[in-house]
């Protein structure tokens, strides 16, 4: 019998000495990709890069779209300050290719940021409505998989005329059918899970289920789903740019300065060494970051 | 499974007639028109043009003929080669893309199955480490810089296959353009397969076929490879039209005449009956090897069908 009020104060002294710090599955899952050396490695050079990309132009004394006149398609060197040489018009590479890097990485992230609010949202409603709402947006999500969405680009892009706001629009309109699928597929198999009926018996609202319980967890797939989503729109850029639809002399891409590049191969390798480069180092970069996010958020994936 | 694949042949059906329409009215009410030149044609001609092609009669009007004659498996001429219908440019592009496709394919899923199995058995090993690098690269690299380096490394330097062409499709022509198309193909098939294949591994039966004492291959081939197939299937379908209908670039770079530079230059010449025809065309193709899939992964996973 712990009656006496000095044995009650000694146990709950006792109980608080026992309680473990709790930790959330944002710090577990923090803890988990710190010690990801390939992830962290990957994070710090993008850090690199973007920030090259932003101040890097800076430190050279040519504008992106200046020609030098006596140095036409040079190797390159530092004593005439064309670090990466010049391209066939005699532009200085070193800074066409962070400002291309700019735009490469402003098309990734925007047309990311396109396709994961257009997929959440429809997503996330199509798996909390369920019932006839659920099976009518699932069956136009699959009509709209059935249309070959590369070649509606290139029609949108030769017909409306080839603006950049145009290109963003575009590519991150194609990419969100993937993530209404995967957030659906979550909310779903969410709405049925042990812990959410819990929550629910124990008298927590709705709301505060989504907000607290549901929300969470779905958003750890949005942020795995958005830095794989990233390299793939800059790939699809590229991949305009290649046939003359993406963005417009003299400004520039990493996808523009590619197709310059290999075309030059034989007599100019640097044209094609330096943006190759910068790009590949990048796309690997965020594919590693995904990765080890998937990983720190879903362990038991791994 | 008679019902099943009925059932999701009749969904194809509505799906197929909202693609045509959205393409249909999409070109239609696009800016501009195949005949508006720099210089403008006089208003009678652009009239009589109009009237040959039918572009004169109300859009709705010309909606129902352009779909009674794509009944009929005709879709029209085309409004740049003039003297050409959709239907034989089609067919002569076709083979083209279709047969490098499917060697692709056929490459595509014995390297891309093979390396992915064997990068999850030797998982977090160093052999684990190369293979899934050196597919991240292949996802990473586009098509319009690997090709050009394969050209210089086997047409220029050592000068093994030619550079480009067709020429009826001998094999040698065929090689270069196949390994440029597929390559990111593998090595998305390498990634999914090493994922499903660990996941399979780790499961209870297999442990307790190990525990049986059944041989490692054995159990591979018998009780992990058919469950580990599903998510390939799955991708089997858009990977199989993706790469029969060519890719773009490795066409303009190889200099073959297949669907998809038909298709670009069709968008540029503004040649809407081509764009529209290759449209539906490749997006019958799409619901079509869905379905396929989807009765495939039926047969294989009988929970689908319930």
């Amino acid at each position: 019998m712990i009656q006496k009020k000095a044995n009650l104060e000694a146990v709950e002294k006792f109980a608080d000495h026992l309680e473990v710090e709790g930790r959330s599955l944002w710090q577990d899952a923090y803890g988990r990709f710190i010690r990801n050396k390939a992830a962290m490695t990957s994070l710090i050079i993008l850090t690199l890069v973007v920030l090259a990309v932003i101040f890097g132009p800076l430190l050279s004394q040519f504008a992106y779209d200046d020609t030098d006149w006596y140095a036409i398609s040079i190797p390159p060197s530092f004593a005439n300050g064309h670090y990466f040489g010049t391209d066939s018009l005699g532009r200085d590479l070193f800074v066409r290719t962070l400002i291309g890097g700019r735009i490469s990485l402003m098309v990734g992230i925007l047309g990311a940021v396109v396709a994961v609010i257009i997929g959440t949202l429809y997503g996330a409603t199509s798996g909390f409505m369920g019932g006839r709402v659920d099976r009518i947006m699932m069956r136009l999500l699959e009509i709209l998989y059935s249309i070959p969405f590369m070649f509606f680009v290139i029609v949108l892009v030769t017909f409306f005329g080839r603006h950049i706001i145009l290109i963003f629009v575009a590519i991150g309109a194609i990419s969100w059918l993937d993530m209404a699928r995967i957030v659906r597929g979550q909310t779903l198999s969410l709405r049925g899970k042990e812990f959410i009926e819990a929550a629910y018996v124990c008298g927590v609202n709705k709301k505060t289920i989504v907000v607290r319980h549901i929300v969470p967890n779905v958003l750890g797939i949005v942020a795995v789903y958005s830095t794989l989503l990233i390299p793939s729109m800059i790939l699809t850029e590229s991949f305009l740019s290649f046939l003359g639809l993406g963005v417009q002399e003299p400004m520039t891409s990493w996808g523009a300065l590619l197709q310059d590049g290999a075309g030059s191969m034989e007599v100019a390798i640097w044209q094609l060494l330096f943006p190759a480069f910068f790009m590949v180092v990048t796309l690997f970069c965020f594919n590693y970051v995904g990765d080890g996010l998937r990983d720190a958020l879903d362990p038991k994936d791994r | 499974m008679l019902k099943f694949i009925l059932k999701r042949v009749l969904e194809a059906i509505p799906t197929l007639l909202i693609l045509i329409t959205i393409s249909f009215f999409l070109m239609r009410f696009a800016p501009g028109n195949p005949f508006s030149s720099e210089r403008g044609l006089p208003p009678e001609v652009m009239q009589n043009i109009n009237a040959k092609y039918g572009l004169d009669k109300p859009v709705l009007d010309q909606y129902v003929t352009y779909l009674g004659n794509i009944l009929q498996g005709d879709f029209g001429p085309s409004f740049k080669y003039k003297d050409f219908t959709v239907n034989q440019l089609v067919a002569a592009a076709l083979p083209v893309s279709a047969t490098i496709g499917f060697c692709a394919f056929i490459f595509t899923i014995i390297l891309g199955v093979a390396v992915g199995t064997i990068a999850a058995l030797k998982q977090n090993t160093w052999v684990d480490y190369t293979i899934m690098s050196t597919a991240m690269l292949g996802v990473v690299m586009p098509s319009f810089v690997l090709a050009p380096v394969l050209i210089y490394i086997f047409c220029i330097y050592f000068d093994w296959l030619p550079a480009g062409g067709w020429h009826g499709g001998g094999w040698q022509y065929i090689i270069l353009p196949m390994i440029g198309m597929s390559l990111l193909y593998v090595a998305t098939f390498a990634r999914i397969t090493r994922g499903s294949m660990i996941e399979t591994l780790n499961s209870n039966y297999i442990r307790t076929a190990r525990a049986k004492g059944l041989s490692y291959p054995y159990i591979i081939m018998k009780h992990a490879l058919k469950p580990a197939m599903l998510p390939i299937v799955s991708y089997m379908g858009p990977a199989f039209v993706g790469i029969i209908t060519g890719s773009v670039v490795i066409e303009t770079i190889f200099g073959l005449p297949g669907i998809g530079k038909l298709f670009v230059n069709a968008a540029f010449n503004r040649d809407y009956s081509l764009v529209l025809g290759i449209t539906i065309m490749i997006g019958a193709l799409t619901i079509f090897f869905n379905a396929v899939v989807d009765i495939l992964l039926a047969y294989i996973d009988p929970k689908i069908r319930f």
